[in-house]
């Protein structure tokens, strides 16, 4: 029988919940890294025993780990202890944790600047892993969105990272800007069709599409308006909270962006928005349903500044028809007193017969939906701050 | 015998708990110790220093002797009492919320 995994990450460490195919009895592994800001855990769909994590913090910097036996223990890749860690010619050894800018002449690009919240100019600064992406096809690469805005890949499994320098070598990071939670690049969609494709977002400076591996890149945010910045249809400087897309058609994108839920049909060329009947368009994650490429998921929330559900109610929408028409999906939620957030990286799908949608909050509720989200029951209520959720299905 | 004392998380990463001791050779400085703490124990690069300047990392303090050498030179040269092992090199996260 199918069993799920969900790979909760949060401000105080990293669980891992586990459930067969019905989704009723949970058992709650962790906290993982206990003590740390883990922004993200995912595992690899090739070997899915294999699993990385993002653990962070402001005083120490940078940690990446690695599960090799579906999380039961956990090493960093890298140099074994008593190594040395430098090359015989004096250069450090790249250990999991360094993640340096490339300012290579040949492949690099010289750190210049980005914008400040003031609107000065700003240096880059690495300062974390927000989003880890395991390729579709080798488990030993993965990619990295990291804060300030930029994407690493390693191919050996997480000992080393190197800079895709292509992305900010656009020429247009100098208008690049922080959103409230910083300059991170938050989502990496991989084209299954296509590995030569992907779509990178970065909050605030919007989506871009490379289409030869991550040589080069373009930013593709036609049609994205934007009221808060100088120029509301500028190239850059969308504040994109989230975009999601579904595996059987990559040239299909969903966003939630800082304010409007929008789709584009040609693989980001352009962009119409579906915000339609919701209650507010402004929210973090997005979603789509395992078997209905237009069956998508959001979870409104009120701002510009309080970021919790409107009206006190925790509502999921769930529209049908790939936008534009919403139903909110109540049973099971709170419809009262509820003013928690639901962060970016924090919803995802399993891909069992019955769609299972799974999100968390920064209340440490973790819900789950067996059926799509028509009903929702919580595997926990009272973990840290969850600051991602992803799914596995596992044979 | 150099004695080391880490904060709780990098005990953590590190899977040690209490003090670290190792031998160093040469002059003792405070980058000979982070240089021979890190060879010991290569989970720790990046945290303590930054990666590419080497530079102490800000929420971070070096102590010894009851004398904060934060913002010495790396390559000083550490009390004696440090070099002979009788008194620990602390490395201390600044408290700043939880």
């Amino acid at each position: 029988m199918s069993k799920v995994r969900v790979l909760v990450g949060t401000k105080k460490g990293a669980f891992i919940l586990t459930s067969d195919g019905k989704r009723k009895n949970w058992k709650v592994s962790g906290p993982h890294f206990a003590g740390w800001e883990i922004y993200h855990v995912k595992g690899s769909a090739v070997d899915p025993n294999r699993i990385y994590v993002s653990q962070t913090s402001g005083w120490f910097g940078q940690i990446i780990q690695r599960s090799d036996d579906g999380g039961k223990t956990w090493h960093q890749p890298g140099t074994p202890p008593g190594e040395p860690t430098t090359t015989p010619d004096g250069m450090p050894k790249g250990e999991s944790n360094k993640f340096v800018y490339d300012t290579s002449p040949k492949t690099g690009k010289p750190l210049t600047t980005h914008q400040w919240y003031d609107g000065t100019q700003h240096p880059w600064e690495f300062k974390r892993v927000w989003h880890l992406e395991p390729s579709l096809s080798d488990p030993e690469i993965v990619y990295a969105g990291v804060e300030d805005a930029a994407i690493f890949r390693s191919t050996d499994a997480g000992k080393s990272w190197h800079e895709l320098a292509g992305l900010r070598g656009h020429d247009t990071g100098s208008k690049w800007a922080p959103g409230a939670g910083g300059m991170g690049l938050h989502t990496i969609l991989l084209d299954p069709k296509d590995p030569k494709r992907i779509y990178i977002a970065i909050s605030a400076a919007g989506v871009f599409r490379t289409t030869d591996g991550g040589k080069t890149w373009q930013p593709i945010n036609r049609g994205l308006k934007s009221e808060y910045i100088p120029d509301p249809n500028a190239e850059v400087g969308h504040c994109v909270h989230r975009i999601a897309m579904h595996p059987s058609r990559p040239g299909v994108l969903f966003m939630q962006k800082h304010w409007d839920v929008m789709r584009s049909d040609n693989f980001g060329d352009s962009w119409s928005e579906v915000s339609g009947n919701l209650p507010t368009d402004f929210g973090f994650p997005i979603d789509v349903h395992a078997h209905e490429p237009e069956t998508i998921y959001v979870v409104p929330i009120k701002s510009d500044s309080e970021h919790f559900p409107p009206e006190g109610k925790l509502r999921v929408y769930r529209s049908r028809t790939g936008g534009n028409e919403w139903e909110p999906l109540t049973k099971g939620l709170p419809q009262r007193d509820c003013y928690v957030n639901v962060l970016r990286d924090a919803m995802a799908v399993d891909s069992l017969d019955s769609c299972g949608v799974y999100f968390g909050t920064t209340g440490g509720q973790v819900y789950a939906s067996a059926d799509a989200g028509d009903s929702w029951e919580p595997i926990v209520r009272d973990l840290p701050a969850v600051l991602s959720a992803e799914v596995q299905t596992l044979p | 015998m150099i004695r080391v004392i880490l904060p709780a998380h990098l005990r953590t990463l590190a899977r040690v708990s209490g003090e670290v001791t190792f031998e160093v050779k040469g002059p003792v400085t405070q980058r000979a110790i982070l240089d021979a703490l890190e060879n010991s124990y290569p989970m720790l690069r990046g945290t303590i220093r930054d990666h590419g300047t080497q530079k102490r990392r800000a929420f971070l303090r070096f102590f010894a002797c009851g004398e904060d050498l934060s913002h010495e030179l790396p390559d000083a040269p550490l009390p004696e009492k440090i070099a002979s092992g009788v008194e620990p090199y602390l490395i201390i996260g600044s408290i700043a919320g939880g």
